[in-house]
Order: structure tokens, then sequence, then C-alpha cells
């Protein structure tokens, strides 16, 4: 009892210790999966066909989904610009639509995208 | 010296050592950042000031993720750049350059992130070449027009060769880390830009932005 005890201080001081001034981190408030390395990707232009980009986020949301984590900010409108770029306008609608919905803060860029990209 | 003063000395070292992991440099003014407050943040893509021309792009791509999760609506940098692009204005410059009341009327963002990057890629040096990746970003509110935060970052695939760089132990699982994430990465650059970014753009650090509403520790800080 007396080890398990001074191995608990010793964690409780070796955290302090590497926690130095700043404020606890809160734990991650969204699932990423893969979106960074597919607007990389999309960026780049020429390392993934737009089929293979959509495929990517399209697998990425189910997980996201599935394991009941948050979509990311960007995520959903970056999504329907790939399928926009594609020419599937309402796929593009509804993703925007997701987007602007989840995220009201959204609101004037995406209304601006579905004003100037409808059929 | 007797023994004493010896241990005395070591002391006082030690002390030192210690307080030198934190509050280094001067803290910064956050005056009209808590004044403002943005929820929203518009990330334009980076000015690049190097000569490697996947550099915006590469930062940009890492932009988004430590401002999300520092509690901030982050706009979709993809879309941002096609914006400007159907507008007729290609480069990083002149969509810098943009007024801020245009900024606010599309894209309906709080403020604003200006990027532009000093270093991006291979550093020879005497012994070792290194990637090296630095950045510097200003946050301006589109609502006020006033500038809210300045900050820099550098990162390096040396990190900890030297004994200057970071300081404690913090420093070495730092060191620790970005070795890790290096040694099994083809494109070093864009990974130590990865890291760099996330130095430049985290909440929680010192001198770093402040948490934004969507986070637990907003208004704590």
């Amino acid at each position: 009892m007396t080890k398990f005890r001074l191995s608990v201080a010793g964690t409780v001081l070796l955290c302090t210790f590497l926690g130095g001034c700043a404020a606890p981190r809160p734990p991650a408030m969204y699932q990423w999966q893969g979106y960074q390395a597919n607007v990389d990707a999309y960026l780049r232009a020429d390392t993934k066909s737009l089929d293979e980009q959509i495929q990517l986020m399209e697998e990425d949301l189910k997980k996201i989904s599935a394991g009941g984590g948050a979509v990311p900010p960007g995520y959903r409108a970056h999504l329907g610009l790939l399928y926009g770029q594609k020419g599937n306008l309402d796929l593009f609608a509804q993703n925007v639509q997701a987007e602007k919905a989840q995220y009201p803060e959204s609101s004037t860029f995406m209304d601006f995208l579905l004003r100037n990209f409808k059929k | 010296m007797s023994w004493k003063t010896f241990l005395k000395v070591l002391a006082v070292a030690a002390f030192s050592l210690v307080m030198s992991g934190c509050a280094t440099k001067p803290p910064a003014d956050y005056t009209a950042f808590k004044a403002n407050r943005p929820a929203s943040i518009l990330v334009l893509p980076p000015l690049n000031n190097t000569p490697e021309v996947q550099a915006s792009n590469s930062v940009l791509s890492y932009a988004t993720r430590p401002l999300a999760e520092a509690g901030y609506y982050v706009m979709p940098v993809t879309l941002v750049a096609e914006a400007f692009k159907e507008n007729g204005v290609t480069q990083a410059a002149d969509m810098q350059a943009t007024p801020p009341e245009k900024l606010r009327q599309i894209f309906g963002a709080d403020a604003v992130l200006y990027i532009t990057i000093s270093k991006y890629g291979t550093v020879f040096a005497v012994v070792n070449s290194a990637s090296v990746v630095t950045a510097e970003a200003k946050l301006v509110d589109l609502r006020t027009g006033q500038q809210l935060w300045v900050g820099t970052a550098t990162a390096s695939s040396q990190e900890g060769q030297s004994n200057q760089s970071q300081g404690g132990l913090v420093g070495l699982l730092v060191t620790a880390i970005v070795k890790q994430v290096i040694a099994s990465s083809t494109d070093e650059s864009h990974k130590v830009a990865g890291i760099a970014t996330n130095r430049l753009l985290s909440a929680g650090t010192q001198n770093g932005i402040l948490y934004g509403p969507r986070s637990r520790n907003y208004g704590k800080d």
C-alpha cells in the first residue's frame, strides 16, 4: 500500500512537472481521421483523383458517425466541394447544407456558395 | 568551496533549471483579443517567402486542426481558396491584400488569420542537414479591424541534436515525438510543417492564441 501510494504520488508529481505552466489541454473535440491528408491531396491536385478523394472522405465520415464522434469544421463543406468538382451539384448542396446545419458560424459563406454554384 | 556551499549552489542551479521551463518570454498583451472574442476564423492561404512552391499548401493543410481544437469555427480552407480563384484571384499575396470589409461580407468570419512562411525546406549545416519550417501568423478582427494576436513558430527535423533547443523534460519528449514522426516520412519538410503549424496555432501554449467559444477552456485563459 505504501509502495502504491508512493508511486501514485510520483506519477502526480511527474504529471505536474510535464504539464509545466500551461492549463491542462482538453481532450480532442473532433475526429479528424484522414481529413488533413485529404485537404493536402486536394491542394496538391496531382496525387489522388477526385473519385479517390471522395471515397476516402465518405469512408472516414462513416467511421466518425460509427464512433459517435464530432465531424470537424469544414469537413462536410470540403466533401461538397469534391462532389461539385465532379459536377454533382445535388451532393454539393447537400453537404454544404450539412456544414451550415452543424456550424451556424459558416452560414454567410455557405449561403454565398449555394447562391453562386447552382444548377 | 565547502560541501554545504556546493549543495546550496547545486540547489539554486536545479531550481533555476526547473523554472526556466516556463515563463521565459514576456507575456503577450491579450487586451484586444479579450475585448473582441472571435468565434470564427478565416485562414487565408499563407504567403510564401521561400523558394519551395509547396510551402503554402503544406502549411494550409495543417492550419484548421489546431484552431478548431482550440474552439474556433474555421472556414473550410479549400473552398476559401476556390472562391478566390473563381473571382480571378490566384496569388496568396492578392488574397491577403483583400480589404477586410470584403472578407467579412463574403465569408462572414469574425477574424482573419494571415500566415507568412519564412523558412521551408532543407537547410544545410556543417555536420548535418535539416528540414526547417518557420511561420508567423497575425489574427485580425474583421468586425473592428483590431489586431488580436501575433505569433511565430519553428520546427526542425534536427531538434534535440544540440543541447540548447527546448529545455527540460518536456523538450526531450517533444524531441522524441518529432523524431518518431519524421522517421517514417518520405516528405520530411511537409511533416515538419505540420509540427510548426501546430506549435504556431494551438491554444494553451505560452503567448499562443486564446481558447475559442467551442472549447471547454473558453474564457479560462
